[in-house]
C-alpha cells in the first residue's frame, strides 16, 4: 500500500468534520471517495495535502510518515493536490499556471519536457498557452488545473471535484483522462466526487464517507453493486 | 516653457511617489496590509544611507546600502510582527484596524528610535551631482542634471522590477502567492518566504524613494521632515490611484500625482502643498474608484 | 432585567462623578488639575474613536484634524466676535461635524485601509490650510486667552454687542461669574486651571453620557450590525451607508469640542498643536482603552497622559541622554499601541470581562 491513512481526525473549530477515518490506497490505484455534502470528503482531501492540520490520527505514504506536514514540502514528495473549483490562477497565463506546477524543481530542461507533455495530453492548453487564464473555458480551466499537478510529476494525485459546474460531456471527458493518466503514468490516485456513478466508473476503489465518518470500503464496481450505495449516492 | 518646467518637475516628483507607490502595493500583495510604517522605514533606510556616504563618501555606494538596509529591516518587521499579528489578532472587532494600528505604531517606534540614535537636528546627504537646472536658449529650467539622474534610475529600477516579475521564477512564485496563496503552496510555492520577500523588496524600493527624495529636496532631512510625512501620504495616493494591487498602476499612479501636484502648486497656489495630495485622493475616489487599474473587488473587500 | 438595563442611562452615576471631581479640584496641585484638564480633553476625543472605530467599525487616522476644525471654529468666533464661551463650543461641535458629515460621505464608499489613507492624508493636509487664510493666523496660530470673567475682566469689558444679543451674551456671561465664583469653602484659590478643569471635566461627562446612550440606541445597535456583517446588515433593512455617514458626523462633531476645549484651556490654537502625532495618540488611546469598551477610555487618557512623565521619571533613573529623554514617551506610546494590538487586542476592560464570563460559564457548567 503506497498511501496509508489511519484513524485521522479533523476538527473544524469545534465541529469534528472528519473522524477516525482508515483508508489503503495500493500504488497505481485510483480511489473514489463519495458521500454527500459536507460529509468531509473535502476536509479529508485537505488534511492529506496538508492543508488542514489533522487533530489526531497517522498519514503514511511510501513508508513515510507524512502527517501535519506542510503542503509545499509534499508537492517535492510526489504529492498534488488540485483543489475544489478549478484551481486555476486567472491573473496569470496558461503558460505560468502550467510552469507554476513546476516552480519547485531545479532544472530547466525537465520543465520544458513536462510542459510538451502536458500539452499533448490536453492539446487545448497548447492552443491557448499565451492566454490569460480566466478566457478558458470551465472544462479547459479544470484541464489547466489537472495540467498544473502533473507539472510537479507527482505519484499521487489528489484531486477535489474535478467535474463540477461542467456539462456532462465535458465530465465524461475529464474523467476518462483522469483514468488514461492514472495507468499511463503509474500514478496513485485520491478523487473526492459529488458525481458518484461517474467516480465510481472508472475508480478502482470506492470509499463512502458520511458524517465524517468510513461508512463503505470495497471495489468500486462492487459498490456500484450495493443496493444501499445505488438508494443513496447514485439515485437509482 | 513654464509648461514643459512643470511637467518635468511633476515627473520627476512622481516617479519617486511611485517608488513608494510600488513598495506599498507589494506589501499590500504579499501579506494584504496597508503598511502605514513604510515612510518610517524609508527614513531608517535613508539613515543607513547616510551613514554609508559619510563613511565612505559616494552616493553611489549609499544608495545600495540603504536597500539592503531597508530591505532587511521590511524582512525583519514580516517575519516578526506580521506573523504575530496574524497569529494574535485575526478576529474579533479589532481584526480589521489591527495591522493599521500595529504599522502605525511601527512608525512611532521607528521614529523614536532615530531621533534617540542621530538625534532631531538635520542631516544632510549631498546629492551626487548639480541641482542646478539645465540652460536653453538662455533660459534656466528648474529641470537639473540631479533630477533627470533621479528619473533614469527610477525607470532602470521599474524596468528591472518588472523583468523580475513578468521573467522570473521568483517573479512568478511573488505574483502566485499575492493572486491566490493557497494554490501556490499547492504548487510548491514557500508563500511565508515569499510574503517575507514581497516585504524586503518594498523595503528597497521605499530605501531609494527616502535617499531620493531627500536629494531631490534640499538634500537635509531629520525625523520630522515634512518629506517623510508627504512621502507617506503620496505614496499611499498614488497606489490607491493605481488600485493597489498593481505595479503598473502604481507606477501611472504616482506619474499622475506627480504631475497633478506640480501643475496644481505652480498654476493654482504654492501653498497647497499638502492639502493637493488628499482633494486629488477624494476626487479620484469619487470619479473612478476602482483606480486606474482596476480591480474588480473594489475598495470595500 | 435586561430590560432595566437598557433603559437605565446611568446619570445619577455620572452626575455623582462630577461631584467628586469637582470637590477633588479644589485640593490638589495645579499641576494635576491641568493634567486632569487634559485626560478630559482625551476622555472626549477618544470616546469619538470609540464610536466611530469601535461601533461602526470605520477607521480614522484624521480625528485630530476634526479636532483642529472644532478649535479653529472656537477661536475665530471668540477673537473675532466675542461670542460666550458656550456658544463657542456649540459652533466647534457644529464646524466638526460639518466636517464629519463632508468626510464621512467619501468614507461611506472606503474600508479598512483606504479609509485609513484617506483621513490620514487629511489629517496631514489640513491644519496646513492654516497658512492659507490669514484669519486663521498662519504657522504660529492665534492667541486668546479665556479664563474664569473675574480674571480676565477686559474680555468680559469688550463684550458689549447691541440689543437683544447683547442681553443673552450678559446672561450667558453671568451664569460664567456664578460658575467661577462659586468655590468650595477653604479650597484652593481660584485659578484658570481650576475652571478650565470643571469645564472640560463637565463636557467630557456630557459627551461620555450622550455617547453612551447613542451607542444603547437604535443607531448604535445598527452600527455594531454593519460592522458585524455589512451585507446581513442591509438585509435587515438597515441603511448601512447613512448609518455610517451618520457615526462619523457624530463621531467628528465630538472630537470637534475636544478641540475647542484643548485650544481655549491652552489659549492658543496653531496647526502645530494638531499635528499627525494627536491623531495617533488618539488612536492608541482608543486601542488601550478597548476599540469597544466606552468605560475604558478613562484608562486611556490617563494612561496617554501618564506616559511622559513615566518616561521621564524612567529616563533620569538610568541617566540617559537629552535625545533620548525626550523620545522615550513617544516610543513607549508606540510600543504599547503594538503590543496592545499583539497580546490585547480587544483592551484591558474587555480582555478581563470575557475572562470573567468565561470562568462564570464554567463555573455555572459545574453547578448543574
Amino acid at each position: 500500500m503506497s498511501l496509508n491513512v489511519s484513524n485521522l481526525t479533523v476538527h473544524h473549530g469545534a465541529i469534528c468534520a472528519v473522524n477516525q477515518v482508515s483508508l489503503a490506497v495500493p500504488t497505481g490505484g485510483l480511489a473514489a471517495i463519495i458521500g454527500s455534502n459536507g460529509a468531509g470528503k473535502t476536509t479529508l482531501l485537505r488534511a492529506l495535502s496538508g492543508l488542514n492540520k489533522p487533530t489526531s490520527g497517522v498519514v503514511n505514504w511510501m513508508g513515510q510518515t507524512i502527517t501535519a506536514e506542510k503542503p509545499e514540502k509534499l508537492v517535492r514528495m510526489g504529492i498534488s493536490h488540485v483543489s475544489e473549483g478549478k484551481s486555476v490562477i486567472p491573473e496569470l497565463t496558461v503558460r505560468e499556471n502550467l510552469e507554476l506546477g513546476a516552480i519547485w524543481r531545479k532544472d530547466g530542461k525537465e520543465m520544458k519536457e513536462s510542459l510538451s507533455q502536458v500539452i499533448e495530453i490536453f492539446p487545448r492548453l497548447g492552443e491557448r498557452i499565451s492566454q490569460r487564464s480566466d478566457s478558458l473555458s470551465g472544462g479547459e480551466r479544470q484541464m489547466l488545473a489537472i495540467g498544473r499537478a502533473i507539472m510537479s510529476k507527482p505519484k499521487l494525485l489528489l484531486l477535489d471535484e474535478p467535474s463540477l459546474g461542467l456539462a456532462p460531456l465535458v465530465v465524461e471527458q475529464i474523467f476518462q483522462t483522469i483514468r488514461d493518466l492514472t495507468t499511463q503514468m503509474r500514478l496513485t490516485v485520491v478523487l473526492v466526487e459529488q458525481n458518484a456513478m461517474g467516480a465510481l466508473k472508472i475508480a478502482d476503489l470506492g470509499i463512502v464517507l458520511n458524517l465524517g465518518k468510513v461508512v463503505a470500503v470495497d471495489h468500486a464496481q462492487a459498490l456500484i453493486q450495493d443496493p444501499a450505495v445505488r438508494a443513496a449516492y447514485l439515485g437509482y | 516653457m513654464q509648461l514643459l518646467n512643470t511637467l518635468l518637475i511633476g515627473i520627476t516628483a512622481g516617479s519617486i511617489y511611485s517608488l513608494m507607490a510600488i513598495a506599498f502595493v507589494l506589501v499590500w500583495r504579499s501579506t494584504r496590509v496597508v503598511n502605514f510604517a513604510q515612510a518610517g522605514m524609508a527614513l531608517l533606510s535613508t539613515y543607513f544611507g547616510y551613514e554609508a556616504v559619510s563613511r565612505l563618501g559616494s552616493f553611489w555606494i549609499a544608495l545600495p546600502v540603504a536597500m539592503i538596509g531597508g530591505a532587511i529591516f521590511a524582512a525583519l518587521v514580516e517575519l516578526i510582527l506580521m506573523r504575530l499579528l496574524v497569529k494574535h489578532a485575526s478576529s474579533g472587532p479589532i481584526a480589521g484596524v489591527a495591522p493599521i494600528i500595529a504599522t502605525l505604531g511601527l512608525l512611532g517606534v521607528i521614529k523614536s528610535v532615530v531621533t534617540m540614535i542621530w538625534g532631531g537636528q538635520d542631516l544632510r546627504i549631498v546629492a551626487p551631482i548639480s541641482n542646478n537646472g539645465f540652460t536653453i536658449n538662455g533660459e534656466t529650467l528648474v529641470f537639473s542634471p540631479l533630477k533627470l539622474l533621479v528619473l533614469v534610475v527610477v525607470m532602470v529600477l521599474l524596468i528591472m522590477l518588472s523583468i523580475l516579475f513578468q521573467k522570473t521564477n521568483l517573479g512568478l512564485a511573488l505574483r502566485a502567492s499575492a493572486h491566490a496563496p493557497e494554490i501556490a503552496r499547492l504548487s510548491g510555492v514557500r508563500v511565508d518566504a515569499v510574503r517575507t520577500l514581497g516585504w524586503a523588496l518594498a523595503g528597497a524600493a521605499g530605501a531609494v524613494a527616502g535617499l531620493f527624495q531627500t536629494v531631490n529636496g534640499n538634500g537635509n532631512f531629520s525625523p520630522d521632515s515634512i518629506e517623510f510625512s508627504l512621502l507617506l501620504v503620496s505614496g499611499f495616493i498614488a497606489a490607491v490611484i493605481g488600485g493597489l494591487d498593481s505595479l503598473l498602476g502604481a507606477v501611472l499612479g504616482g506619474l499622475f500625482l506627480g504631475i497633478s501636484i506640480s501643475f496644481v502648486l505652480m498654476y493654482v497656489s504654492s501653498g497647497l502643498f499638502f492639502i493637493a495630495p488628499f482633494v486629488i485622493l477624494l476626487i479620484v475616489l469619487f470619479v473612478r474608484p476602482q483606480g486606474i487599474i482596476g480591480v474588480k473587488a473594489g475598495r470595500r473587500a | 432585567m435586561h430590560k432595566s438595563k437598557k433603559q437605565s442611562t446611568h446619570l445619577p452615576l455620572f452626575i455623582l462623578v462630577g461631584v467628586v471631581l469637582f470637590i477633588l479640584s479644589n485640593f490638589i496641585e495645579e499641576l494635576r488639575v491641568s493634567q486632569g484638564t487634559t485626560i478630559a480633553v482625551y476622555v472626549i476625543a477618544i470616546s469619538s474613536i470609540i464610536l466611530l472605530t469601535g461601533y461602526s467599525g470605520q477607521v480614522s487616522l484624521g480625528h485630530g484634524a476634526l479636532m483642529a476644525i472644532g478649535a479653529y471654529a472656537a477661536a475665530v468666533l471668540r477673537l473675532e466676535f466675542n461670542l460666550p464661551i458656550i456658544l463657542c463650543f456649540v459652533a466647534a461641535v457644529l464646524a466638526a461635524a460639518i466636517g464629519g458629515l463632508l468626510l464621512g460621505m467619501a468614507a461611506a464608499r472606503l474600508s479598512g485601509p483606504y479609509l485609513a489613507g484617506t483621513t490620514l492624508a487629511l489629517a496631514i493636509g489640513l491644519p496646513s490650510l492654516a497658512n492659507q487664510f490669514p484669519i486663521l493666523g498662519g504657522e504660529q496660530g492665534r492667541e486668546f486667552k479665556v479664563g474664569p470673567p473675574d480674571f480676565e475682566p477686559e474680555v468680559v469689558a469688550a463684550a458689549e454687542p447691541l440689543t437683544f444679543f447683547g442681553n443673552v451674551l450678559s446672561i450667558l456671561d453671568k451664569l460664567q461669574t456664578t460658575l467661577a465664583t462659586g468655590a468650595w469653602p477653604g479650597a484652593s484659590p481660584m485659578s484658570t486651571y481650576k475652571w478650565w478643569f470643571w469645564i472640560a471635566a463637565l463636557a467630557a461627562l456630557i459627551s461620555m453620557w450622550t455617547v453612551r446612550n447613542i451607542l444603547n440606541s437604535a443607531y448604535g445597535r445598527s452600527w455594531r450590525a454593519g460592522r458585524g456583517n455589512e451585507v446581513a446588515a442591509q438585509l435587515a433593512g438597515i441603511n448601512t451607508a447613512r448609518s455610517k455617514v451618520l457615526a462619523f458626523t457624530i463621531s467628528a462633531g465630538i472630537a470637534g469640542l475636544a478641540g475647542a476645549l484643548l485650544a481655549m484651556s491652552i489659549g492658543t490654537v496653531s496647526p502645530s498643536a494638531f499635528p499627525l502625532a494627536l491623531s495617533f495618540s488618539l488612536l492608541t488611546g482608543a486601542v488601550l482603552a478597548g476599540i469597544t469598551t466606552l468605560g475604558g477610555v478613562i484608562i486611556g487618557s490617563v494612561i496617554l497622559v501618564a506616559i511622559p512623565e513615566i518616561a521621564d521619571v524612567v529616563a533620569h533613573r538610568l541617566g540617559s541622554s537629552e535625545s533620548v529623554t525626550t523620545n522615550l514617551p513617544g516610543l513607549i506610546v508606540s510600543g504599547l499601541l503594538i503590543l496592545t494590538v499583539l497580546f490585547v487586542p480587544n483592551g484591558p476592560v474587555e480582555q478581563h470581562r470575557a475572562r470573567k464570563a468565561k470562568h462564570e460559564a464554567a463555573h455555572s457548567s459545574t453547578k448543574k
